[in-house]
């Protein structure tokens, strides 16, 4: 088994963080795990992507060779189009429906999700809104990886046990709101049929 | 226990379990985060390992020759592009030698992802005919840290290990071993060869030349070369660090039919790959950055018939591998991707929000009607983003320091109004020198310092310029009455442009240091520079 994830957004979003979590939790379920990512400059509100691979044997490329991606999950439309070359045939999309428009020559947001809507396996789920009735519009990735959490290769309470961990410095109120966030993902895919926009 | 860590962070760990007691670098993309790593250890702090930046390249590995020279393991690290800046220690100190262990990690970015060049270190270690190591992942690069050190201290040679962005910014598990301990102080026997006078320096240049078949001799035993060779003889493979993972990705299932040659230490082993030539009908070299192997086999084998890699146009000679294009090299099918949707659009870098450059260009941009365009000399930091829209207002970019002495020699040839825009970073690193050079001859240049006390770039940094950039200035001949300094605000706008111009119509050198802290330092750094500040007054 080998299980490919591109990760995707803009500089600031966070898209290390949820790879670290993803990460940790793979480790800890006796995965081989290679992660690379994107550092420097082109952080800056610039386009950022993150290949993971988890694998229950050795992982030899730090990138995913082109069309074996099985799942993008992005915090935000444009940035998760971006990738769409790289998915297997049958491979999942998530995506935030939050855009993050920061170039005057952004596209219109409803052929963005008419193009995402046209796979089969996709799931737009509206993680700003969620992290904001939470109270802390920053958990917007949690979300998302609360909704992402049933296509991963790896358990559910290890995801949880990695939140835990990578907030171990930050107070329990901080835990805590991770992990609410990462559940009303859960529920938000569950209960996801079809994007309304 | 697997610990998930960077390749940066694989090494800096292997290199505190090595042993150092120091580690001296400049931050640059892809390698900072290995000096980070040892700046915030645990570890390292209860070892009071040295872990400061350093202000350039140059002077970070002459310390650390300096710390090798006491016996001590000293590590040195840098950017490609940072080992032209100290190339002269780097290609000294080979004839020199070392007394304790010193490596030199070079992290390399094929792509540009955030530089402005390719260029190949590989060539730098043969050119100074030193070992060089090449790790294919994270485990490897942590493991041959303590070899690099035990190697280096043997041949008395510094050794050059080198990695690629893919590797330095890549995460994996990684087992850790026991920690060594440092070094005593220990001077060397014989410190003439470290005084490189004429009569020293022969001596021990011929020495260096003499170490060859040694150095031949350590790569052909070499674990990390290791030669597999099986019975289909059709195609032979030379894989050389992280060459060898996209091979693999490829290959890994299939590998009975493949002789694979996996280079990790150089000089190249001369047997193994002649063993691997003889017995394939063709031979692929899978390298990344320059086709540096590829050209020696070229050489050894007047028949370069059945090599084939990057001068053969069966891989591209600019830009990273990828498991694909190795795929296609070894003649494997893969799909041709998909074109990406009409709907999505570049998104580039940006300064942040509420960068004080973005009002330092705008003062910059009001002035240029009146000076003429094309006269914005730049450099590197995030400031380079003024070369793209909606800026627009630099025009060149060469290397850390080049903006100073670029409008220097502009104004040379006789451009009226040149102006010089460097950070205070990289104004230390090498812009202060080019501005005693303009100060000498009073050269009709306005230099611009954009000061947002840190290294912003590369994550903001300590910047060594910090609270003391007016009395470097001073200090290098730079007239009083012509060393303004702005805060770069809105509401400064109108007496920022009033500054610059009358700056900008002075006959001789002026400089304008603008000041305003980067947005992106912390709380617990601003309080630093607090103290910082303090301190100096």
């Amino acid at each position: 088994m080998t299980f490919n994830i591109i990760l995707s957004g803009v500089g600031g979003q966070g898209i290390l963080t949820l790879a670290s979590i993803i990460d940790i939790a793979a480790l800890n379920d006796n995965l081989f795990v290679k992660q690379s990512e994107v550092h420097g400059m082109s952080q800056r509100g610039g386009a950022v992507q993150c290949h993971i691979r988890i694998a229950d044997k050795q992982i030899y490329s730090d990138i995913i060779p082109e069309g074996e991606t099985d799942l993008i999950l992005s915090a935000e439309p444009m940035e998760l189009l971006r990738h769409i070359p790289s998915l297997k045939k049958k491979g999942w999309i998530i995506t935030d429906s939050s855009t993050f428009e920061n170039i005057v020559n952004y596209p219109d947001r409803h052929e963005l999700y008419k193009q995402i809507k046209t796979h089969w396996h996709h799931m737009i789920i509206n993680a700003k809104s969620c992290a904001k009735d939470l109270g802390n519009s920053k958990i917007c990735n949690m979300v998302l990886l609360g909704a992402a959490s049933s296509k991963l290769p790896i358990r559910e309470e290890k995801i949880e046990a990695a939140i835990n961990y990578y907030f171990r410095e930050k107070s329990d109120k901080v835990r805590q709101k991770n992990i609410e966030a990462f559940r009303l993902g859960q529920k938000k895919a569950k209960d996801f049929t079809e994007f309304v926009y | 226990m697997k610990n998930l860590v960077l390749g940066n962070e694989a090494l800096a760990q292997g290199a505190i379990d090595a042993g150092i007691s120091g580690v001296y670098a400049y931050p640059g993309t892809p390698s900072t985060e290995i000096t980070e790593y040892i700046q915030n250890s645990k570890i390292a702090k209860e070892l009071g390992l040295h872990a400061t930046w350093s202000v350039n390249e140059k002077t970070a590995m002459e310390a650390a020759l300096g710390m090798s020279y006491c016996g001590k393991r000293a590590l040195t690290v840098m950017k490609h592009v940072g080992l032209n800046v100290a190339s002269d220690v780097f290609m000294n100190m080979a004839v020199s030698g070392i007394n304790g262990g010193l490596v030199v990690v070079v992290a390399d970015d094929p792509s540009m992802h955030s530089s402005q060049n390719e260029q190949d270190s590989r060539f730098y270690g043969k050119f100074a005919k030193v070992p060089i190591l090449e790790p294919s992942n994270q485990q490897e690069a942590y493991n041959m840290m303590h070899y690099a050190f035990d190697l280096s201290e043997e041949l008395q040679l510094p050794v050059l290990l080198r990695l690629v962005t893919r590797l330095s910014h890549s995460k994996s598990g990684v087992v850790f071993k026991e920690r060594r301990c440092q070094n005593g102080i220990q001077l060397p026997v014989n410190t003439d060869r470290f005084a490189l006078i004429p009569s020293n320096a022969k001596k021990q240049y011929k020495k260096l030349v003499g170490k060859r078949e040694l150095l031949l001799q350590a790569s052909e035993k070499s674990s990390w070369n290791k030669l597999g060779q099986h019975k289909d003889r059709s195609l032979g493979i030379v894989a050389c660090g992280i060459g060898y993972n996209y091979v693999m990705e490829n290959l890994a299932d299939d590998l009975e039919f493949f002789s694979l040659l996996k280079i990790s230490q150089y000089p190249i082993p001369k047997k193994k790959l002649k063993k691997l030539y003889k017995e394939s009908d063709e031979v692929l070299v899978v390298e990344e950055g320059y086709p540096l192997v590829e050209e020696i086999l070229n050489d050894y084998f007047d028949d370069t018939r059945k090599i084939t890699g990057k001068l053969t146009g069966h891989l591209p000679e600019t830009g990273e591998l990828t498991p694909n294009l190795v795929a296609k090299a070894i003649g494997l099918y893969r799909k041709e991707p998909k074109p990406v949707s009409d709907l999505v659009v570049a998104r580039p870098p940006q300064l942040c929000e509420g960068c004080g450059h973005i009002d330092l260009f705008k003062v910059i941009q009001e002035v240029i009607p009146s000076i003429g365009q094309k006269k914005v000399f730049g450099d590197i930091g995030c400031y380079a983003l003024g070369a793209l829209a909606p800026m627009n207002t630099i025009n060149t970019l060469i290397d850390m320091g080049a903006s100073i002495t670029m409008a220097k020699g502009a104004a040379d040839a006789g451009l009226d109004n040149a102006i010089a825009i460097i950070g205070d970073s990289t104004f230390t690193h090498s812009g202060m020198t080019g501005l005693l050079e303009a100060v000498n001859e009073n050269s009709p240049i306005t230099v611009v310092i954009s000061d947002n006390s840190a290294v912003a770039m590369t994550g903001a940094q300590e910047s060594l310029a910090t609270g003391r950039l007016k009395e470097i200035c001073l200090g290098l001949g730079v007239p009083a009455d012509h060393l303004k300094q702005i805060v770069p605000l809105k509401k400064n706008f109108k007496l920022n442009v009033e500054i610059l111009k009358k700056e900008i119509n002075h006959k001789g050198v002026s400089v304008i240091i603008s000041e305003r802290p980067c947005v992106r330092l912390t709380r617990e750094s601003k309080e630093q520079i607090k103290q910082k500040l303090a301190s100096l007054n």
